[in-house]
Order: C-alpha cells, then sequence, then structure tokens
C-alpha cells in the first residue's frame, strides 16, 4: 500500500475541461511567504494544482481545477487564495459526476 | 449580450437536486420560473456518490420510476469497519428490498440531473445553462429583488430567489447573508468511476437484474482523520471515493489522490473493482458541519436549500434527499404565499422555516447536532475501535490449541489495554448522549 503509484497526471488525463485561456478563476495572492495554510493546498489539492516554486512560494495553475472549493474555504482566514467560479460553460465538465 | 425585461414569480439558482425540486414544483403550479446553471449541460458540475433516496423524489415526481436514469435499486447495505488488511463487516440484504418500487437507488448524478431538469422545462421552468450568477440584486431595504449574472447586461428581476447553488454557496456568502464555510465542517470527498461488465459487477457482489449493492468503510482508511470510504454498485461501473474533513486533510499532508488509490488497493475493495476502466475522477465538498453550522435559510426575498444550506444528515448518509425535500417544502411555500397574495417578504417565508421544522429535514438535523463535535474531538476513536473489533475477531476465529477461556481472557486484555473499561463506558456513553 505504498502512496508510489499515485500519478495524479492519469487521473485528471480522464476528465472532459473547457479552459477559459487566459483567464484563471483562481489566483494565488502576490506573497514572500506562504502560510503554513496556503503551503499545505499543495498536498490538500484533489487535483494537485498547486505546487512549491524555486522561490519557495505557491504558485497554481488552475487547469485540472474540479471546482470543488478546498484550497478557498483552508485559504478563508489568510485571504490568499482569491477563488471564483470559472465563467458559465467553462471548467470541468463531469460525464458522470 | 442578452436582456430580459420580464419579470419572474422567481428565480433558482442551481441545477442540483435541490434547485430542480423547487423549479419544478414551482413551474408545474403555474408559477413563472427562470432556472440559472452555470455547467454546460445540468450536472455537468455536480458530484455524488450516489444514493437515491425514492421517497424525496417521489413526493415531487409520483412516476420517476418510468423514464429516471437510475443504476441499481439496493438490496444490500454493507458497514465495513477497517484496519490495514481486514475489515469487520456488517451486511443486511433482504429479498424485500426486491420490491415493485424500491426504496434506494444508485444513479450517476450527471445523468440523472439532466434528467430532473428536463421535467422541469417540460413543466414550463425556463432554464438557462452556461450562466454564472454572480451577485444578488437587492434594493434600497436590503429585499432581495434579483440576480446579476455573467452573460446578461442587467439584473434578472423576480419576487423571490431561491439559492440551491450547491455547497460553496458564493452568492449568498458574498451578499452576507452566510459565512464562509469552515475547515471542520466541511469534507472533501474524492471519487472515481470503474467500469466493468455487467455480468462482472453482477458476479462479484452477487446480484441478478437491477439489484445492487453499497458498501460504506471506516478505520484505518482515513488514516486518523475523520472520514468515510465508500463503494457502491451502479449497472455497469463501480464508484468508488473517500471523504476526509478538510482541516485534518490539511494537517495531515496526504494527498486526497493518495488516499484514494491506498483505499483501492485494501485487500478488501481491490479484488471488487480489479480490472476495471477508470473514466472519471471528481472531486467534491460535503457540508458536513450539521445542525450547528447551519446558516439562516430565508430572507426578505430569498430563500436557501440543500447543500448550500448544510443540508446533510452525515451519519445516515443523507444529503439529497434533505435538498429535494428542501427544495420541494421552498417552493411550496412560495406557491402558498402567492396564492394568498402576500408578498416574499422576511415575516411571510419564516413559514419555510416553519415547514421544514415540521419535517424530517430538520427534526433529523436537530437529532444529531452533536455528533460532528464528538467525531471532531474523539477522531482518533475512528481508528481505534475498528482496529479492536479486528483484533478481537481474529483472535476468536484463529484456532491454535489455546483453551477457549484463556483466548477470551486475553481478548479482554488487549481490549483494556487499548483503551481501558473506564474509555470503554465512556465512549459508549458520550455517543448514546449525541446520539439521544
Amino acid at each position: 500500500m505504498s502512496t508510489q503509484g499515485t500519478r495524479i497526471e492519469e487521473k485528471l488525463y480522464q476528465n472532459r475541461y473547457v479552459v477559459d485561456a487566459g483567464k484563471p478563476h483562481i489566483k494565488v495572492r502576490d506573497h514572500d511567504i506562504p502560510s503554513p495554510a496556503l503551503k499545505s493546498l499543495v498536498t490538500a489539492c484533489p487535483a494537485s494544482c498547486y505546487s512549491l516554486n524555486e522561490q519557495g512560494r505557491v504558485e497554481i495553475v488552475a487547469d485540472g481545477c474540479m471546482e470543488c472549493g478546498t484550497c478557498r474555504v483552508v485559504c478563508a482566514a489568510t485571504g490568499e487564495v482569491e477563488w471564483n467560479y470559472p465563467r458559465g460553460g467553462y471548467g470541468v465538465l463531469f460525464k458522470f459526476g | 449580450m442578452a436582456t430580459i425585461e420580464e419579470r419572474f414569480d422567481a428565480i433558482v439558482v442551481g441545477a442540483g437536486p435541490a434547485g430542480n425540486a423547487a423549479a419544478y414544483t414551482m413551474a408545474k403550479a403555474g408559477l413563472k420560473v427562470l432556472q440559472l446553471e452555470r455547467g454546460e449541460y445540468p450536472g455537468s458540475k455536480n458530484v455524488q456518490g450516489a444514493i437515491l433516496y425514492a421517497d424525496a423524489l417521489e413526493k415531487i415526481i409520483p412516476d420517476f420510476r418510468e423514464d429516471a436514469p437510475l443504476e441499481r435499486h439496493v438490496i444490500e447495505q454493507r458497514i465495513w469497519m477497517m484496519d490495514d488488511t481486514s475489515h469487520t463487516g456488517m451486511h443486511y440484504r433482504s429479498e424485500d428490498f426486491n420490491e415493485e418500487k424500491p426504496n434506494r437507488y444508485t444513479i450517476i448524478r450527471a445523468q440523472f440531473d439532466r434528467w430532473f431538469n428536463a421535467k422541469v422545462r417540460e413543466a414550463g421552468g425556463i432554464v438557462l445553462c452556461e450562466t454564472t450568477v454572480t451577485e444578488l440584486v437587492k434594493d434600497t431595504k436590503g429585499h432581495v429583488i434579483g440576480v446579476l449574472t455573467d452573460r446578461h447586461g442587467g439584473p434578472l428581476l423576480a419576487d423571490v430567489v431561491v439559492m440551491a447553488e450547491g455547497v460553496n454557496g458564493l452568492v449568498g456568502q458574498r451578499a452576507g447573508l452566510r459565512d464562509e464555510l469552515k475547515p471542520q465542517a466541511v469534507a472533501l470527498a474524492v471519487k472515481e468511476m470503474h467500469f466493468l461488465p455487467q455480468e462482472v459487477v453482477e458476479s462479484r457482489f452477487n446480484l441478478s437484474g437491477d439489484a445492487g449493492v453499497v458498501i460504506e468503510a471506516m478505520g484505518a482508511v482515513s488514516k486518523g482523520m475523520v472520514g468515510t470510504g465508500f463503494l457502491y454498485t451502479n449497472r455497469e461501473s463501480i464508484s468508488v471515493g473517500i471523504g476526509c474533513i478538510v482541516e485534518d486533510l490539511a494537517k495531515s499532508g496526504v494527498t486526497p489522490y493518495a488516499l484514494l488509490d491506498q483505499f483501492k488497493a485494501h485487500p478488501s475493495i481491490a479484488p471488487l473493482i480489479a480490472g476495471a476502466e477508470v473514466k472519471e475522477y471528481a472531486a467534491h465538498l460535503i457540508p458536513e458541519g450539521g445542525f450547528r453550522s447551519m446558516p439562516a435559510i430565508y430572507g426578505g426575498g430569498w430563500v436557501v436549500a440543500g447543500d448550500a444550506a448544510h443540508l446533510v444528515n452525515s451519519v445516515h448518509r443523507e444529503g439529497s434527499n434533505l435538498a429535494m425535500t428542501s427544495g420541494r417544502i421552498a417552493a411550496e411555500t412560495i406557491i402558498w404565499l402567492k396564492r394568498r397574495r402576500e408578498p416574499c417578504a422576511f415575516d411571510n417565508l419564516a413559514e419555510y422555516r416553519k415547514r421544514l421544522e415540521a419535517s424530517f429535514v430538520l427534526k433529523d438535523m436537530r437529532k444529531y447536532q452533536k455528533i460532528p463535535g464528538l467525531l471532531h474531538n474523539n477522531r482518533q476513536l475512528l481508528n481505534l475501535y475498528p482496529r479492536m473489533l479486528s483484533g478481537v475477531a481474529q483472535s476468536w476465529l484463529r484456532v491454535d490449541g489455546k483453551a477457549k477461556r484463556s483466548k477470551e481472557a486475553e481478548i479482554f486484555k488487549a481490549v483494556r489495554k487499548q483503551r481501558g473499561v473506564v474509555g470503554l463506558v465512556a465512549d459508549g456513553l458520550r455517543l448514546a448522549r449525541a446520539w439521544r
């Protein structure tokens, strides 16, 4: 029962998305040092949208986002995540849900 | 940008179980209803296990069985308490569930919601998809009179807005009608759709016809967090998923997809889904805070139903039925006010709360109001008890030449060591008090 085998890219590959190019619906506020809450998103996000860059800042690429809202809830207290629904018709499109 | 000049009796935000129940009920009664959905089609943003409870839908569409996309009716429920290598199960299977009008069905939400929403249109409701509601419009007295969307230039106006916008509930939140979700009061669930030939599903679960099995699992699978796993049989697929409280998950450093893969790899689960083709991976929040985390559910010109109102009974794994019932009751309240020619003002919409209190919805929410707190403060027990049960069962069942009396003594000693008699009694009392 190792976690080594988990490849999130393969999971997300199954899903359908209509990406609103150039208009990400989630943004991380500019920061020098991320709060523990923001850092926790690197593991807590179910689509692995968040990563830690070389400067130690948290970045987001929201293309695989399933619009669950976890990141917004986790960072509500720190205000580091700006979260909106994608424009109508864009974003994840569940075939089964 | 289209402008819609006409004024509606009601605008419904969202096309999930709550929104569809509300929009259908009102449209069928002849009200002018506009329903707004941000997905490409109704259901495309919606995620659930999923089990449909027939009773709630029957009260809205009595003959739904004729054409609703149902997967399997549930004849067997398994509750599994798991350690790393075992499960201790409580199973209930009955031929009585093979009835003319079955009580519970597995469903696939994207397909089911689409069907339900088609019924809204048939009843005369206007449905606009690919339309995200951005904010509520209020008059100078703070009374809600309509909504703004990302597709229409001006506001869309109505006598009342039914917010059935789901767990994230941004519209109501941003209008200051309710608070942001709390990380300890919401669970993140992830799930996959595993496809197998119909006969394989049926042979693995000893099924025939449209009968189905559902499994709810707790214990080691949630890695010490408050959470549960599930596995539901559909016609030719299996929904398998796991959910944990967001606060626990963020602290754990475990990724949701690793948690799911470990659950799938458990020796009790793996053979059930072996060889399946995975066709979708989904994630969704569930409001698990119970009665005590419920927001206000009505005000001047607005009501809230379903997940947006935190109407989830986490003990019984019920949510969509509370959503449908609250949507229906909200609609019936609005119809009642319309017929009396009374405005959808704050005082009048208090009737919605009153009716919901009289229904099973708020009675059940009240009954279990102490459970979320109990789990929050005793999460280690979710791991401990399944382990203890497994240890007891294993010592009892192994035939190893030891005398039964000394075996019993060993079992009691092991239990006392793990929790202690005082601990056991206290846990029992705490649970009984919270359950009452």
